[in-house]
Formats: structure tokens, sequence, C-alpha cells
């Protein structure tokens, strides 16, 4: 699919009221209207008319725009921002114009090898969790080894996440049963990639919540990427790819529900029957998965979840809610979160400033648009700072990476990890904290 | 020119390739657009002044532009001409609250003025549908109305004074914080709602009224539009003035619930946002009084806020009205026309039926307390046949505002979308004398030329559509 090819009437949904110029981040920081969605927008329509050719300006555009569709959720036509954005960054792909022997080498080897191949992540990841562990890390940055390592690679190797002590395989079992309940729904777990490597604690915290609430938890070990970075970054073929590989592994009719626990993957991962509408023997299944699948906050939302008795620390803890762009935007799940969080005892919640503005991490945004990245990073951790809170909860690794690299000592959890600790602390203290 | 304006503003705020052009060729208005030479961003009245000194001797149209949410096409540029972008000049210069009032420069947001106004327990009542975004040079600019002018007047009513840069370069100010001033005419006057064609403004003084203390906001649905039409009246006529007067058709409902989702009742034929503010005492008197008359006249249903934030997210629901209809087709062609009060529901039906003969699709939303109604079209600009039934429509509609006593636009301004009908209106008496005071003015026709009026009368419209996307 092209801008050309695209259906028009797409981009013709956009009246340029302007209604979404305030809730773009890129907006707000130039104030130009290229930066807008609106004015990304007419390029791309200028593009499908053939007004424009794809250039490198326009290329530098839609790298530009962070994604983080805050204009749909701002835009009261209610554009399609996230299919004309892909298509565009599709057609930059195909162009070749950004292309340099350098970004393509990195392109293949994560996009193409990779974030395809489930296996050689983890092995990637071993390799990683050993290079961390064993000291060589610490060698490497000491001993000035690390300059041999291109400029925007070393910028960013502060940032790499902490890898896990063991993957979402090493934790759960393919298939976990409740204990004590009648009525029981088959649900299945995604585990993802930053997700498995870094925060399978999290994985695993969400297999216990299910069950705390009556769900029989499916987590194949080995699952493929669910296809959310290629298709960001205009690689809708591999995107497809995946998507098959995931609703052949997870078979929508056999499940209640599909639980994705991060923001960023379950924005793509609801939206496979638009992403596979013109494969004869996928469209069908790929509308069923949309059905199916769930973010966790949204699910336990509507089994109206066990509200926990017990509170998971001793004391009462002021925590606050950053809303992640695909979470809130993307997905429209906003109440959720902060109804589960208000559920559980002993916690204080005060709401975060400009909660659902964008942290900045936004895919791989934080390597190609460094300078903007920090700009909106440092907005960000200047609103944690102002809510006092001592534990910032969020609900998509990249922001936990992104806002962790900036505040190392915050503690920054998942709600569902807290949720899962009060389910906990239940079997041994029934008492509630003092105020 | 390009390279003096450069050496003039830097290299940084003048742009000029096609990536950045194209997305200044348009502004809030469907299907007008045009390239302008290139963008400018000046940063002080000085720089303005000197950017049009430097238009001056080279001859370059201006176009001024705040955030480009206007909607009869003001600031669509003209070919050849420069935009000058003022929204870097967005300072709140100053809040006077002994004096009432605030002082901003053009590019400052319509709702940061009124929340900068309200830590002082002062309040700025004009809001446009898009004040989250337009700026208040803008609003001057059009005189700009919104949902609270029933009671509160539009952007007009509050503008004290005026830095204006006139069309030689000069920087002039007019008016002053004065609550009484007849010195000489009252010049700031002419510039308000000249759309730019006159001078520009480069700094506003701001009258504030304090903050009203208590504020009711209710839903009234109703199974006609006639019926809410003459409540409307019903409620002018019993000698109260709402704030807010609100009306949505059940197409526009159905749009705003589709955005909004927060469960409006979209099988009702018409439904009314109503809002009284001020002493709780008279707040509570008139709030029961304005559901007493409702229910007279056949409201079905009668809902009251019930906190602040609810009120809110309703007023904000009516804001997203117009865009929120550019769902259902690919164009949606806006009006603006505004009746004396006491034809409302004849004017409401005769849109209806206009639509209707037609095979036109429409959704009809407003300032019922103002009389100014916002029939949109929305039809698709890639057929042809359909554009042509459309301009017809608002032929007829403009005809019939016009016998009325109405007007072709309550707030939205002439611009180039209304500007076919102008003639009609006004009678050459009345438009010789406008075109007088341009010519005085603005003598090479540099700024915003081709908005409101030709500068020459040969190249006059004459009550035609037929131009109206000939941009």
């Amino acid at each position: 699919m092209s801008l050309k090819s695209l259906d028009f009437s797409i981009l013709q949904q956009c009246m340029h009221c302007g209604m979404c110029l305030p809730s773009c981040p890129t907006y707000d920081t130039t104030k130009r209207e290229r930066n807008s969605p609106r004015g990304r927008i007419a390029l791309m329509r200028s593009v499908a008319t053939d007004e424009l050719p794809i250039t490198k300006s326009f290329a530098d555009e839609m790298s530009y725009c962070l994604g983080c569709l805050a204009c749909q959720t701002a835009c009261p036509a209610g554009v399609d921002y996230a299919t004309l954005f892909e298509t565009a960054r599709a057609d930059i792909e195909d162009s070749k114009i950004t292309a340099t022997p350098k970004r393509s080498l990195y392109r293949f080897l994560t996009l193409d090898l990779l974030f395809t191949r489930p296996r050689l992540l983890r092995a990637f990841g071993k390799a990683l969790r050993l290079y961390q562990k064993s000291g060589t890390e610490s060698l490497v940055r000491k001993t000035g080894l690390i300059k041999l390592l291109p400029a925007d690679l070393r910028r960013l190797e502060p940032q790499t996440p902490r890898i896990s002590e063991k993957f979402s395989n090493e934790l759960i079992a393919p298939f976990e049963s409740p204990t004590a309940f009648t009525e029981v729904r088959k649900v299945a777990l995604l585990t993802g990639c930053i997700q498995d490597l870094a925060f399978s604690q999290i994985n695993r915290d969400t297999a216990d919540v299910l069950l705390a609430n009556g769900c029989e938890v499916h987590t194949p070990p080995v699952q493929p990427c669910c296809g959310s970075i290629h298709s960001h970054n205009g690689e809708t073929e591999l995107a497809r790819e995946n998507a098959r590989r995931l609703i052949d592994l997870l078979p929508p009719e056999e499940f209640d529900a599909i639980i994705s626990n991060a923001g960023g993957c379950g924005s793509h991962l609801r939206h496979y029957g638009h992403l596979l509408e013109n494969d004869p023997t996928y469209a069908e299944r790929a509308k069923a998965w949309d059905k199916k699948l769930k973010d966790i906050h949204e699910f336990l939302a509507e089994i109206k979840l066990r509200p926990p008795t017990a509170a998971p620390f001793s004391e009462t803890t002021l925590v606050t809610y950053h809303d992640s762009c695909h979470l809130t935007h993307g997905q429209k799940v906003t109440l959720q979160p902060r109804h589960i969080i208000d559920l559980i005892p002993g916690l204080t919640r005060v709401e975060l400033p400009e909660a659902n503005w964008c942290c900045g991490s936004a895919g791989v945004y934080s390597i190609t648009q460094p300078d903007q990245s920090q700009l909106l990073l440092d907005r960000k951790v200047k609103h944690i700072w102002s809510t006092n809170a001592t534990i910032l909860l969020t609900a998509n690794p990249g922001c936990h990476l992104q806002i962790q690299s900036a505040l190392p000592n915050l503690k920054i959890l998942h709600p569902i990890t807290l949720l899962a600790q009060a389910y906990a602390k239940e079997l041994t203290a029934n008492e509630l904290p003092k105020p | 020119m390009l390279t003096q304006l450069t050496d003039l503003l830097g290299k940084e705020n003048v742009l000029t390739s096609p990536e950045d052009l194209i997305p200044y060729s348009f502004d809030g208005t469907a299907t007008f657009r045009q390239l302008p030479l290139a963008v400018a961003f000046p940063r002080t009245t000085e720089q303005v002044s000197a950017c049009v000194k430097l238009a001056c001797e080279t001859n370059t149209p201006i176009i001024t532009r705040g955030s480009g949410t206007g909607l009869s096409g003001g600031t669509v540029p003209t070919p050849g001409a420069i935009i000058l972008c003022l929204v870097h000049m967005d300072a709140i210069i100053e809040i006077d609250p002994a004096n009432l009032t605030l002082r901003a420069q053009p590019g400052a947001i319509t709702a940061n003025i009124d929340a900068a106004a309200s830590t002082h327990g002062l309040f700025y009542p004009p809001d446009p549908g898009s004040m989250k975004i337009s700026t208040i040079g803008g609003n001057v600019a059009e005189n700009s109305g919104g949902l609270r002018g029933l009671k509160y007047g539009v952007t007009r009513d509050y503008v004290m004074a005026l830095t204006v840069v006139l069309p030689d370069g000069t920087i002039a100010t007019f008016g002053n914080a004065c609550v009484k001033d007849v010195a000489g005419y009252s010049m700031k006057d002419l510039f308000i709602g000249s759309e730019g064609t006159l001078g520009i403004i480069t700094e506003v003084l701001l009258k504030l009224l304090p903050r009203p203390a208590a504020r009711r906001t209710m839903l009234a649905t109703f199974a006609s539009m006639e019926a809410a039409a003459n409540t409307v009246s019903a409620i002018i006529a019993a000698r109260i003035i709402p704030c807010t007067l609100e009306f949505l058709d059940q197409m526009t409902i159905r749009c705003v619930e589709d955005y909004t989702k927060m469960g409006l009742p979209t099988d009702c034929a018409a439904l009314l946002l109503m809002e009284t503010d001020g002493h709780p005492a008279a707040v509570a008197d008139e709030a029961e009084r304005m559901a007493s008359i409702a229910i007279e006249n056949g409201a079905l249903k009668l809902t009251t806020a019930a906190t602040e934030a609810e009120a809110l997210k309703l007023a904000t629901a009516r804001r997203s009205a117009f865009s929120a209809l550019a769902r259902v087709r690919p164009t949606t062609i806006l009006e603006d026309v505004t009746v004396p009060r006491t034809h409302l529901a004849e004017m409401v039906t005769f849109i209806a039926k206009t639509a209707a003969d037609l095979n036109l699709t429409v959704g009809t939303f407003g300032h019922m307390g103002d009389g100014n109604l916002h029939p949109t079209f929305l039809t698709d600009e890639r057929d042809e046949d359909e554009m042509k039934r459309v301009h017809q429509a608002l032929d007829l509609i403009v005809t019939k505002t016009l016998s009325l006593g109405g007007t072709i636009t309550g707030e939205h301004g002439v611009g180039l979308a209304k500007k076919p009908w102008l003639k009609q209106q006004l009678g050459d008496a009345s438009l010789n004398l406008m075109r007088q005071f341009k010519q005085t003015l603005d003598p090479e026709n540099l700024l915003n030329p081709g908005k409101i009026f030709d500068a020459k009368s040969s190249t006059d419209h004459n009550g035609s559509a037929a131009d109206i996307d000939g941009q």
C-alpha cells in the first residue's frame, strides 16, 4: 500500500480545522505547521496527488513525528492518522531516499533478523546479560573501549535495558490454571519482546493477576514479535508475516481473550484486521483476533476484577500514573489503569500533570530524534517531580526505560505488578496499613 | 526580497521550501488552497513594521496569520504573498487586577488568556470553538464570537486598546485603559474585524470581568428543531439572558456522540445546551424558569450537569461540533448566517427544506441564543454536480437570511468564503465606503488583498457563488 493507492477519503477526512495542533508535541515545540498533524497530512496529500515527490525533507518530517497519536484523540473528525503515518513511512522506505549502507545494515539486523526470530532475540538477550553481569560492561566503559562504537550507538549504550535474570518462559508455564473458581475464562498471554527480555517479571505478574481473577492462562514459551516495530518503521510486509505467525500460534477462536500488557504492542496488535484485510486466508481470522485482543487493564475492568484486600506496602504510598501514548491514544485505555490503582489498598494516587503527553520514547525515537526526545523527557521528569510521588506507574516498556534513564533512582512499576503484589500480600497479611 | 527578509529576521524565521509552504496553503476553511511565496515569523512589533516596509518597497502582498483556524479563508494566501505568522509573539504581558485589564501579544492563545485571568478570579468571556489553539490577534481581526455571545457579547466588546502596524509600516496605538474615552474617532473599532486588510495587530489590551460565582448547565432534548427554536425565542422573550443557548440537530448530535462517546441522546431531533451564570441566587432562579419554559415548549427530557467537570464536558463537546461533522463526508462547507431571533424557527425549517429539495446532507448547529446558525453541508468537493447544488443551497439560504433582516456572517468573517454575497447584503453605498477606507489606508492593496471584497469595484461579485472554489 502507498499514499497514492490509499483510499483518498482517508486523506480527505482531515478538514484541517487545527484542533490537533495543541495536542501535538512537535508542533508545540516549533510552532511550525509542517511539524503538526494537519501539516503532515497536507504533505501526504500532496504526495498522493503528485504535487510533491517523496523528498528527503518529507522523510525527515515523517521521522520527526513521534507517532504518539495524541492527534487521533484530539481529532473530532476521526482522521485515521495511524494508517496515514505508517503508509507514509512505508512509501519512504520503498523510495530508498533515506537509505545509507549503515542505516540499511542496522535495519536488517533489527527488523529483518532479531525481531523476526524470537529464539535469536533471546540468544542476543543472553549475550547482553552476560556482558552486563560479567563486568565486561564496566570494563568497556572504563577502558574507553566504548569509543570504538559508532557515536549514535555509544550515546544509547547507557540506556540499554538491564536484561532480566530469567525470560518469560522460565517464569511462566505454558499452561497454568486457577484454583477454586467455578467459572473459568480461557486467556492467552502475550509476552512481548522487550517486555520478555527486560521486564519478564511483569509477564509473571500479569499471569498471577489473571489467575487470581479466575483465568486459565496459556503462554506459549516462544512467541513471535507482534510486528509493531516493523509497522511503525515502514516494513509492512514483515509486520504482516509476524501477525500471521501470531494468529497461527494463538487461534482467536480458542480463547475468551488474548492479553497484552505493553501499551505499544497492544495498539498494533488490535489492528490486525486492518493490516491483513487483503489477505484472503487471514482477513477473517484477523478480524476475530482484534475482537479478542485486550489490554490487561481493559480486560480486568471488563470482568470486574476482584479488589485486593491487602496492601502491597506497609506504609501508605504516594503513586502517580503516566499514560503510555499507545495505551491512551492508540487503545483509548485511560480510566481502567487508574481505576485498578485506586482499588489497591494503601496507595494514594496523585494525577500526573500532562499524564498523556509523550515522554519521548516513542519506539526508536530516542535513537532517531535524540534532541526532541530529550526535550520531552525533561518535561516529563519535571512533572513527575512536581507530584512528589515515590512510585511512578506506567504500562509500556519503552516509557519505563526512557523515564528510568533520566530518573535512575525512581521506582517505576507496571500497575499490574502492584496489583499482583497486593494479591500476594493477602496470603501473608490481612491487615491494612495505618493511615 | 527573500534575501532582505532573511537578513531582517534570520534564516530560521523564514520558510521557503515546498515542504514548509504546503502546510500554509490553507486555513480551517474547506476548498481554498494557494501556496504562499514564503512564511516569516517576526518576534517583535518592530520586526513586523520592518517586514511591512520591505513589502511596500518590493510590492509584495502580506497575509497575517495566527494558528490558521479561520473559517472564511481569511488567511489563505494570495499568489506571491508572504505570510507573516505571529505565533511566536505569544506573551501575556501583564494582568492588571486593579484596572481589570490584560495586555497580550497577538499570538497568545485565547484559552490561555482566560486561564491567566482566572488565576486572579477574573474572566475573559469570548470563547470561540477553537479557543484551545486560536490566537487573540486572529480573534480581534475576525471579531470572533463563541458560546457565550448571548450574554457577554463578542471579542469587540473586550478590546480596550490595540497596537497596529499600518500598511506603510507605521506603528500606531489606538485606545487606552480608560473605561470612557471619546477622544476622536474610535479607530480601534475600525481594525477589529478588519480581517487583516487594514493593519497588523501586534498588541492588545483586553477588558476582563469578575469571574461568575455560580453556573448551571442544562441539556434539553426536543422532537423537532422548531420546538427547540421556539424555546429559545420564549426564553429571550421572558427577559432571561442566559450565557449560553446552543443548538445541535440530530446529524450533529450523532457525530459529536461518535467522537465523544459521552452518552448524548442520539434519537432526538434537536438538543439545546443552556447555561446560566452569575450570582448563585440569580442562577438558581433563571435555571428554574428556563427549565419550565423548555418543558412548556415541548422538551422531551431535561437534565442538569451535576458537576463543573460535567458542564465543561458538555461545552467541549459542543465546540467539537463542526469538526465532528467531517466524519460523514470528505468535505464540510460551513455557513454562518445569523437572523433576528424571532425568525429562528423559520430559518431552521428553511435550511432543512432547502437541503432536502436539493438532495443534500446538512448538519445544523449554532448559537441559537444569538440567532447565529451554522448549517454545514456534508459533501465531496470532487463531485462537481453535488458542489453545484451546494452553491445553489448557499445562495438560497443567504437570500432567505437577508430577506429576514439577517447577516451572511455572524462571527466567521467574510474572507473568501462569504465574499460572493457581501454586496447583496451591504448595497453600494456601504460597500463603497468600506472600499474608500481600504484605499486610504492601504493604497497599494498589500495587506490581505482580495479578502472581504476586491479593492476595485469592476471585479465585484454579484451575489453568485460560482467562484467560491475558483481559488
